[in-house]
């Protein structure tokens, strides 16, 4: 198979793409968000109880 | 084993944190298998030519948007009439996905209506009721962001949410009740489908990555929700309590 032609899509390359790449940026914009909001629940928690969410010193 | 208990944020936060890699892990399997099969297996089409590769992500994105709103209002539903707390946070939690698939599929739609039907978008009954449907959960998202009170968020969030699901039927059997630019539904309940078997696989496979996805990020984030609002009740040791149990048993 050329890859070339497979980039291409026909001519759609744009379109179909296009589609792909937004449902990048959403699945991979939810998880880094709730990851982040975690993140910041954790050190939250660590602060006031001086033990991390794995329940460590 | 006593299900009950887990009706309990706080008893239920250590066991969705357990069950995240269940649905994490295939769902990735999933979609790289997706994605193989509806790039590599399945066929151009003869009408489209590749642009119909938009709808292996566009039909399971439109499904999750509207089974994940019906999701939504249930949650929001029984966490308003018995008061269950963990009901109401899962559909806080889910709101979110389904915005995010409801646009998913709007912009992908887009992305195929311009070269397929030479416009971005027309204001057709199937378009317009899925453009109404990204609204209701922006409405759910932003009326709950702006109460203070949980409990009052909860509750006029399961109103709004209950009141939308009138227009979940609608988006469904728009293409029926009204003649409209979009097809009718390639799968049928009954009845064969309208596609390749390689298409209609391909489509399943990203169907089944997509619910798998949304279960994992609604409980990660159904576990942050339950960290904001119980605060006064230390998590951290619920779960190392929760893991010497199993540690016990085991």
């Amino acid at each position: 198979m050329n890859w070339k032609d497979f980039f291409n899509m026909g001519g759609y390359a744009f379109y179909v793409w296009g589609s792909y790449l937004t449902m990048l940026i959403l699945i991979g914009g939810e998880v880094l968000a709730v990851s982040l909001r975690k993140q910041k629940l954790a050190t939250r928690q660590f602060s006031r109880t001086g033990t991390s969410e794995d329940g460590n010193q | 084993m006593n299900w009950y208990k887990y009706a309990s944020p706080s008893a239920f936060y250590p066991l969705a944190g357990r069950l995240i890699p269940w649905f994490a892990i295939p769902a990735a399997v999933l979609f790289i298998a997706g994605l193989y099969v509806g790039f590599f297996v399945a066929p151009t089409d003869f009408q489209q030519g590749e642009a119909y590769r938009i709808m292996f992500i566009h039909v399971p994105a439109a499904w999750m948007g509207m089974l994940l709103y019906v999701l939504m209002a249930g949650y929001a539903a029984i966490g308003w009439a018995f008061n269950a707390r963990l009901a109401s946070m899962m559909a806080s939690s889910i709101s979110i996905a389904g915005a995010s698939f409801t646009l998913l599929s709007l912009v992908t739609g887009a992305l195929w209506g311009k070269p397929t039907w030479g416009t971005w978008w027309v204001w057709d009954a199937r378009l317009t009721s899925t453009l109404i449907l990204l609204f209701l959960y922006i409405g759910f998202i932003s009326l709950q962001a702006a109460i203070d009170d949980p409990k009052r968020a909860d509750r006029a969030g399961a109103v709004l949410a209950i009141v939308g699901v009138v227009n979940v039927p609608i988006i469904y059997f728009s293409v029926q009740w009204w003649n409209t630019l979009h097809q009718g539904a390639t799968i049928r309940i009954l009845g064969k489908p309208s596609i390749h078997s390689t298409m209609l696989a391909a489509m399943l496979i990203m169907l089944a990555a997509c619910w798998l996805y949304s279960v994992a990020v609604t409980l990660m984030r159904l576990r942050c929700i339950i960290m904001e609002r119980e605060q006064h009740i230390s998590l951290v040791n619920a779960e190392s309590r929760s893991r010497l149990q199993t540690s016990v048993q085991a």
